[in-house]
């Protein structure tokens, strides 16, 4: 059997690695995408004071902290009982809409971005940022170097700190904002909304106007038939910060709604021993491989999952990209990896306009930001869409409030299985017997996976840089036959 | 990044930036310093960082030793991948530096060193609740498939920081650095103004020196978990009863966290001559308690900070005098060895 690996420059400090095995007659016999790494917060946290959790679990992932503190801080609401005051509840939405925005705008830039403005058959030396600021001009990279500015800022100014806030607490937060803060965030607010606008115009021009990568979007090789994941509120809208978990199956019909407290009658993971990370599954459907359709329980949670599993957006303008999107790829469920891109910027669309909404909430403002709890403490479930899926905390604790057991299901862990399908899927399309293997299958490989913007259990660190790969083909015997390289 | 490398002249001075175990947090933290990243892309060729830009571990193998200027090296050391690109890159660094808490002091992965690799194993593919695994299965080494073998890196018992792996120059602290203090000490190793090898990079203040927050005499009677109370917005968190580390942490990140009304956790270590985080910070407190009597002093404490592992080794539990404990349910330390990995 021959075996291609893919290894990113991370291999040897364990941040994913891809194994590619081809049968005697050269067709993909298989793909494993390994996650070779763990660190045991679900042990070590154990013993600790519940209320210290915001600020260790926020340390599982230096990319979206704020993910992580935000489902933490919800899951100590739930275990102390207690209900923050609507100032407290507007504020972390508030924080969360402008984090949400500015990690979507560095995956689209830096990560994902570069594939479509550069073409997926670019030069390696020029498909990334770089190459996106040379194409586009330096007013643009100013455009995108401000959005991230003015996140960073903002998330500073709120929860204390750019990386690691330090800000939740059990029935509300640390401290308001004034006046002065409130009318700087808005204006931000709505220079983010027209970044937004302009970021949709680009991908518009230069993605859609292009019939060869619409017709990318909708290669085969990039589908995946699996179930959809994603938090909505009462109208069926998609929302980042609270509401009701929806699963939608690939007929596009809703498999389950439910409670995030309950997500153990519908979660289950399963452990292979070639990886740390695990694999959730839904419950109801069960496992049944590493395959799609309706009768597996594989299933997505990302920004195209989350449109799937909603009826629309919230906000009026991600509503009318949201219509625009389904109506050009036919309809619901779409099932085409890469459109992920475009609903990362219908989110990135929302998350601003939803920002302003409630930068101009009269209570915004307000000084009643905390409720102290008065009940004992026992457990309690958080839930947030944190970028790259939706994200559980689930704490026991003591009467005291420390902890005797916590159960995590990170954002990219839901996607793992689909993950590793998809880059199957994809080998399978372009590893063919008889047929060279040309550069160009590093970077679509590299493509299948990049759609999910992967942060291994938080731990594959493949953020904003290009990820550089190498393909070994070796004969049965294990010698070298072929080395082809990218980035490195 | 690449861009820069055609008209890179051959003179400049080689800088690493690697990550073991760690957050990512670190590498966001270096491309805060915004606009001042093309200054450092300018300054120095840079031969690895994994996060920004085109890198090739295998050609950092063939350099010739010490052929690296300056390696800024992040993360823990957790598995056997990461003592590799430790060992190498010390290997072939002239000046290794410790870059962020995780390297420095073990930060938060190092808190795993209240149980040992079975137990963490137990809990993540069989204990916790979601996990379905009536095989037992668990992650192995290398795992025979239909196709061949795939496989992983060797999970340690122990989490280590850097320099218990290889000798470390020099340290800059913080859960990650502030940008500010990056800039600084990059700016520092340019103009060749570093303090003595072996030192902390940093402020020899503690974060109560740049608190905002108004100081008066501390005499506490009691400590306050921060669900237990609203604090007044102006006045030392401490003086109010919360576990405010302020008073034993280097300073450097601008007193942030008590700045937004939440008490300092000590993630920028020990201020200036001390080595053991959590000792230093039982002293400090015990001296604000209001009694002379060791009894009260050790029930006021102990009443009112449950988890004094959490509460004061949280960031440095691999790198303070107790390094490691083994978990035995009573959270009693049976063994303080370091355990040889």
């Amino acid at each position: 059997m021959n075996r291609i690996s893919i290894d990113p420059i991370t291999r040897l400090e364990g941040h994913g690695k891809i194994d590619i095995f081809l049968d005697g007659k050269g067709e993909v016999a298989n793909a494993y995408l390994q996650v070779p790494e763990l660190r045991g917060f679900e042990r070590f946290c154990v013993g600790r004071p519940a209320e210290y959790m915001p600020n260790i679990t926020n340390r599982i992932c230096g990319v979206c902290p704020e993910a992580h503190h935000m489902a933490s801080t919800k899951a100590l609401d739930a275990l102390f009982h207690v209900d923050p005051p609507p100032t407290a509840k507007k504020l972390r939405e508030l924080f969360y809409s402008i984090f949400f925005a500015t990690d979507h705008t560095t995956h689209f830039y830096a990560l994902g971005g570069p594939d479509f403005v550069m073409g997926p058959d670019a030069p390696v030396a020029e498909r990334n940022i770089l190459g996106v600021i040379a194409k586009v001009g330096m007013d643009i990279a100013g455009k995108v170097l401000k959005m991230r500015h003015d996140g960073h800022h903002l998330i500073k100014m709120i929860g204390g700190r750019p990386v690691h806030p330090n800000w939740g607490l059990p029935g509300g937060v640390s401290r308001g904002i004034t006046e002065e803060q409130r009318a700087e965030i808005e204006a931000l607010g709505r220079d983010a909304i027209e970044f937004a606008k302009f970021s949709l115009q680009l991908f518009n021009d230069i993605v859609l106007g292009n019939p060869a990568y619409v017709d990318l979007i909708k290669n085969d090789a990039f589908v995946s038939h699996t179930y959809n994941m994603g938090t909505v509120d009462e109208n069926n809208h998609v929302n980042f910060y609270d509401g009701m978990i929806r699963i939608v199956g690939p007929d596009g019909k809703e498999q389950a709604k439910y409670h995030a407290k309950d997500y153990l009658d519908h979660i289950e993971e399963r452990v292979e021993p070639w990886s740390y990370l695990k694999f959730p599954y839904l419950k109801e459907v069960g496992w049944n491989g590493f395959v799609d359709g309706i009768d597996s329980g594989v299933y997505k949670a990302t920004p195209l999952s989350r449109l799937n599993a909603a009826d629309g957006m919230a906000t009026p303008l991600a509503q009318a990209e949201y219509e625009r999107m389904y109506e050009t790829l036919g309809g619901k469920p779409v099932d085409h990896t890469l459109a992920t891109h475009w609903a990362r910027l219908i989110e990135l669309l929302y998350a601003t306009e939803h920002w302003v909404e409630l930068a101009t909430d009269p209570e915004i403002t307000g000084t009643d930001y905390r409720t102290l709890p008065t009940e004992t403490p026992d457990e309690g479930v958080g839930c947030v869409e944190a970028p790259r899926g939706t994200l559980t905390h689930h704490y026991w604790t003591d009467e005291r409030g420390i902890l005797t057991k916590v159960n995590l299901i990170v954002g990219t862990t839901n996607n793992n299985a689909a993950i590793n399908m998809s880059v199957k899927k994809a080998a399978q399309g372009l590893i063919k017997p008889g047929v060279e293997i040309k550069e160009g299958l590093l970077n679509t490989i590299e493509m299948a996976y990049r759609a999910y913007d992967p942060c291994m259990a938080c731990a594959t660190h493949t953020l904003p840089g290009q990820m550089p790969l190498e393909v070994t083909i070796r004969d049965e015997d294990g010698e070298v036959i072929e080395t082809l390289s990218k980035n490195i | 990044m690449s861009a820069k490398k055609e008209t890179k002249p051959a003179e400049k001075a080689k800088l690493a930036l690697y990550w073991a175990a760690s957050c990512g947090g670190c590498e966001i933290a270096v491309l805060g310093i915004d606009d001042k990243i093309l200054q450092v892309a300018d300054a120095f060729d840079i031969v690895l960082w994994p996060v920004a830009i085109d890198a090739k571990v295998r050609s950092i193998e063939k350099m010739d030793d010490q052929s690296i200027d300056l390696c800024l090296f992040n993360g823990a050391i957790r598995t056997s991948e990461q003592e590799y690109m430790a060992r190498l890159l010390r290997q072939k660094s002239k000046v290794l530096v410790a870059f962020g808490s995780c390297a420095h002091e073990g930060c938060i992965p190092g808190l795993g060193n209240v149980a040992n690799r079975e137990q963490i194993f137990q809990v993540a593919y069989h204990d916790t609740p979601s996990t379905v695994n009536p095989d037992g299965i668990i992650p192995q080494e290398e795992t025979e498939m239909p196709e061949g073998s795939l496989y992983l890196p060797l999970f340690y018992d122990t989490v280590k920081t850097l320099d218990q792996t290889v000798p470390v120059d020099y340290y800059l602290p913080g859960c990650p650095p502030e940008p500010e203090r990056i800039w600084d000490a990059l700016v520092a190793i340019l103009e060749n103004k570093l303090p003595a090898p072996g030192s902390v990079i940093g402020a020899e203040t503690t974060v109560c020196d740049t608190c905002p927050r108004t100081r008066n005499e501390k005499k506490i009677t009691e400590f306050k978990r921060t669900w237990e109370i609203i604090p007044d917005p102006d006045v030392c968190l401490l003086e109010q009863g919360l576990v405010c580390c302020g008073i034993a942490t280097r300073a450097g990140c601008g007193a942030l966290c008590p700045t937004v009304g939440s008490p300092c956790i000590g993630c920028y270590g020990p201020n200036a001559g001390v080595t053991d985080f959590g000792a230093r910070m039982m002293s400090a407190l015990a001296s604000v308690i209001d009694s002379q009597d060791p009894a009260e002093i050790d029930r006021i404490i102990s009443e009112g900070i449950p988890d004094p592992i959490g509460s004061f080794y949280r960031f440095s539990l691999a790198h303070g005098e107790l390094r490691r404990l083994v978990a035995n349910g009573n959270g009693k330390v049976q063994d303080p060895a370091l355990e040889t990995a």
